[in-house]
């Protein structure tokens, strides 16, 4: 079927709609990137669905000139799964936020995670609640201030990462809005994988929560705030890449080591207790990790809903037949 | 009107012949009554008789032994004559313990026939049932002709020779008792064997057990002293059409609808449901038939459920989910994006008692309103309602035509009492069905997603894969003229018009309105929809043959309603809506044609008695005289 494609450009990805985000917004790079991304996938175009729920980031589908949904609040995952059950060749991504995937979807999140159906999850997470005019999120900061918690906000917030890892997530990775490169490597990664990918992507707020991520966004001080895992690779991180992280093994803690280190970990994508670890670390003591931070090969819901079709279709069904299976009369 | 009980006259237990009889087991909810009723109504169907049945079973699954909340039973009404309900009152009733007794002796009629097994009326059981003195010691049960046995005895007798242990053997109790009144009726057991043996093919020995239990049951009715007035009771046959008939519940008439609906469009079928009472059934009957196009998905909620049915239909399949009263309020906002999108989508509603959890189990027709008026925003959709097990059938098939022709989401009404209910069903021939293939849009030219069909104001359906017609809708609303995101007052107005339009001109590739039992105009119309199907036709039959001027209209359309409907309603001098909510449907009519329609209302959780419904129309009728 390749040979037969047309080259694709990031121009045919671009739909004729006004992009409607406000001025700085962190979605307008992920949408070029993604944009940017879609024709090296070599794939049919009338192939890719893009689904979303209710948000700013939700919007994102409006703007790829593909197949695109845009749903209701929470439930793009569950209207995925749909889409993928009736036609399994679509390649399915779920567009979503830190309030539509965790506040009122997590359930769906979960569940999607848990079956493994093969698509790829983007959470915007800006941590914050912005169509609505900048209420706190699930994954806002504890004492965050904003209209509905003026006095800043009481409820601990969630790390994306980790609860994906918790529902039986097979692939979580982390990368960062403005970092084209980064956001490319991880999101191809996803993408190739067969399953569930779920990838956080950390999105500056311009209006209701800007700067959060500056640390790791910051190139002058980035290098110091967080680290990219590569798999088989050391975990290190700093401007000369002076500092490591290692497992003690008595506390069964991470902590920093010099880079020198023999202790230091080599990053392994299938071990599923560093991942969550790495998942979870955060600054001040911690750098905040980036890449693919856990992968595995697990059946996915779909191909197995596939096999069991095949299966139980070996002999196609007759209604005529169904009509008169099991116990009949006749009467003359 | 109030709801009044009128006695039908027509138990005859003194004949040897009797036209029609309504048999009640009742035991505890692991006595195996439903096993026992099911077999029974195989072979009273075999036998030619026409039959309802209507199992009536608690929420518990297992409750506490001997408990009157556990009372498991299972009616069937069978006769030489049509019989479209599970009967008003009992005339033989087989009370497996004391519990059952209380909890059913009620409905007994005089000299009706009573079987107990004495066995279980100890000490124990008489109290948790809140006996104070044996009800077979004092007299209580004198108006009837009971034939106490103490079955848990003869059972064991039966079974001895293989060695069960008296655990295993008392379970035999159900089909010792089938034994007996399979001979009561001069059934044949040929059936019930032949099941005996498939079901415990593995464990022959509990195979061979139950079939000397049952034929020691029947067995004890040839040879045993019965008490004077007890003896072969022998129902005509029926006078049923030629052809080739199965028993059918609504719940499996519902799925293969759906499976014969995805046929005749064409089309795959997406079932997504998430389990609830006493919908779920659909599920697991619709999940042994994949060998057809279509595919089903345990969802992890209701909201998931209808999401992931939408998605189905985005996709190019057709998406169909299903739950009862609470469930649906969940799937609201699903149900408006399908709406919005213009996706086809068909809801079934297998509605039971509410609000909240009410009675999971038992039967209501409370869901009206909310099928019609319960979503936000101006949310049309078309709602169908099916009035008897068989009936299931044919409005999936209608329920799928609908969506897909129209691209709506589609509500079906059911309810408990249907779902679980079976009556004989002629086999259809599908080759009498008319398909109504689904056309997915193809063309890339000029391609909008606002395209719609100028007849039908359907909107066109391209589905993903498609090359050329790439493009995005959503729950925000749409443009009429580009399907693009659209906040202009003026195309607002025009899309909540265009929605309302075309929900409306539904009514226009609907049958008209008819009237379904006597004439079309005069003294009173009894108009019901749904389950009260059965029992209202009987009462409107039994007073016509008074020489009373009612007729009976069903409506299986209640949104949008049949164009002559209120034309036909407003010749008659009066209307009667039975209903089982607190006046749903007979709101509809007063409002829609300003019609004085009289309510009977019955809310007990149990369907209409044919009495109650003859009670109402002699009440109508009594002011005017009532004779045509």
């Amino acid at each position: 079927m390749n040979q037969a494609l047309p080259k694709l450009t990031v121009k045919d990805y671009a739909s004729d709609q006004e992009v409607r985000w406000c001025p700085g917004c962190g979605d307008y790079a992920i949408l070029k990137t993604i944009q940017k991304l879609m024709p090296t996938f070599e794939q049919p175009k009338e192939n890719q669905v893009f689904i979303s729920g209710i948000g700013c980031s939700s919007r994102f589908p409006y703007y790829m000139n593909t197949f695109g949904f845009h749903t209701i609040h929470g439930r793009a995952p569950a209207i995925a799964t749909g889409v993928k059950l009736a036609n399994p060749e679509l390649d399915v991504w779920v567009i979503t936020g830190d309030g539509d995937g965790f506040s009122i979807g997590g359930n769906h999140m979960l569940h999607v995670l848990r079956r493994n159906v093969d698509l790829q999850i983007l959470l915007f997470n800006n941590e914050i609640y912005g169509l609505t005019k900048g209420q706190y999120s699930p994954t806002s900061q504890t004492g965050t201030r904003s209209p509905s918690s003026p006095t800043g906000s009481i409820d601990l917030p969630l790390s994306p990462c980790e609860v994906a890892l918790g529902s039986g997530g097979t692939f979580i990775a982390r990368t960062i809005d403005t970092e084209a490169k980064h956001l490319s490597a991880v999101v191809t990664r996803g993408h190739d994988h067969r399953g569930a990918s779920f990838i956080e992507i950390l999105q500056n707020c311009p209006i209701y929560n800007d700067g959060i991520f500056d640390q790791v966004k910051d190139k002058k001080i980035a290098a110091d705030f967080k680290v990219e895992l590569v798999h088989g690779e050391p975990v290190v991180f700093g401007k000369e890449r002076e500092q490591g992280i290692s497992l003690n093994h008595d506390t069964l803690k991470l902590e920093l080591v010099d880079a020198t280190s023999d202790d230091v970990l080599i990053h392994d994508e299938t071990n599923k207790i560093l991942a969550t670890m790495l998942a979870t670390m955060k600054g001040p003591d911690f750098p905040v990790a980036v890449g693919v931070i856990y992968r595995e090969d697990k059946s996915s819901y779909v191909d197995d809903s596939q096999q069991q079709l095949i299966s139980v279709r070996a002999a196609k069904g007759s209604m005529q037949e169904l009509l008169h299976s099991g116990h009949t009369w006749h009467v003359e | 009107m109030e709801l009044a009980e009128e006695n039908l006259d027509e138990h005859h237990l003194d004949e040897k012949e009797v036209v029609d009889v309504v048999v009640r087991f009742a035991g505890d909810s692991g006595d195996g009554m439903q096993l026992t009723g099911t077999n029974f109504t195989e072979a009273t169907a075999l036998y030619g008789n026409d039959l309802s049945t209507f199992p009536d079973f608690p929420a518990e699954i297992r409750a506490p032994i001997g408990a009157t909340f556990g009372v498991s039973a299972f009616q069937i009404y069978f006769g030489a004559e049509d019989v479209t309900t599970a009967g008003d009152a009992l005339d033989v009733l087989v009370a497996m313990n004391p519990a059952a007794l209380t909890t059913n002796v009620g409905n007994l009629v005089e000299g009706g026939l009573l079987i107990v097994d004495s066995g279980a009326f100890t000490a124990k059981n008489l109290s948790k049932a809140k006996y104070q003195v044996n009800p077979l010691e004092d007299g209580s049960l004198e108006k009837f002709r009971v034939l106490e046995i103490d079955i848990t005895k003869q059972v064991l007798a039966a079974v001895a020779e293989f060695n069960l242990g008296h655990k295993t053997g008392v379970r035999s109790k159900n089909m010792w008792t089938l034994g007996l009144v399979l001979w009561l009726f001069d059934r044949d057991r040929a059936g019930t064997i032949e099941r005996l043996k498939t079901k415990f093919a593995s464990k022959p020995e509990i195979a061979s057990a139950n079939i000397a239990a049952l034929n020691a049951g029947h067995a004890y009715g040839e040879t045993a002293e019965l008490p004077a007035g007890i003896h072969v009771y022998k129902v005509p046959k029926a006078k049923v059409a030629p052809g080739t008939y199965r028993n059918m519940t609504g719940t499996n008439a519902l799925a293969w609808g759906l499976i014969a609906g995805s046929e005749l469009a064409n089309i795959d079928l997406l079932f997504a449901s998430y389990p609830i009472t006493p919908a779920s059934n659909l599920l697991h009957e619709l999940v042994r038939h994949r060998e057809f196009n279509i595919n089903t998905f345990q969802a992890e909620d209701e909201i998931a459920a209808v999401c992931a049915a939408i998605g189905a239909s985005f996709a190019g399949s057709l998406g169909v989910t299903s739950s009862a009263g609470p469930g649906i309020a969940l799937k609201a906002e699903g149900i408006a994006l399908a709406c919005a999108t213009e996706l086809p989508l068909v809801v079934v509603n297998t509605q039971r008692g509410g609000p909240s959890t009410g009675l999971p189990t038992k039967t209501e027709q409370s869901d009206l309103n909310m099928a019609l008026y319960g979503r936000h925003g101006d949310t049309p959709m078309p709602v169908i309602a099916s009035s008897s097990p068989v009936d299931c059938f044919d409005v999936a098939i209608e329920a799928v035509r609908l969506a897909t022709k129209y691209m709506t989401p589609v509500m079906l009404l059911s309810d408990g009492y249907l779902a679980n209910a079976a009556e004989p069903w002629k086999i259809p021939d599908m080759s009498e069905f008319e398909p109504f293939p689904v056309e997915h849009y193809t063309k890339a030219e000029d391609f909008k997603p606002s395209i719609r069909n100028s007849e039908t104001l359907a909107r066109v359906w391209p589905k993903p894969g498609t090359a050329g017609l790439e493009h995005r809708i959503g729950g925000i609303e749409r443009s009429f003229d580009t399907g693009d995101i659209s906040y202009d007052p003026a195309n607002h107005q025009k899309m909540t018009d265009l929605r309302q339009a075309k929900i409306a001109s539904i009514a226009n590739d609907i049958p008209l309105q008819e009237v379904c039992l006597g004439n079309d105009s005069g003294k009173l119309a009894v108009v019901g929809w749904g389950s009260t199907f059965g029992a209202i036709h009987q009462a409107v039959k039994r007073a016509r043959a008074e020489g009373l001027d009612a007729s009976h209209i069903h409506v299986r359309y209640l949104s949008p309603l049949p164009r002559n409907l209120g034309e036909l309603l407003k010749r008659f001098d009066s209307i009667l809506v039975p209903e089982m909510n607190t006046g749903q449907f007979v709101n509809l009519i007063r409002s829609e044609y300003l019609i004085d329609a009289q309510a009977l209302n019955k809310v007990a959780g149990q369907p209409f008695k044919i009495g109650e419904i003859l009670a109402a129309i002699h009440a109508n009728l009594a002011d005017t005289g009532g004779k045509s």
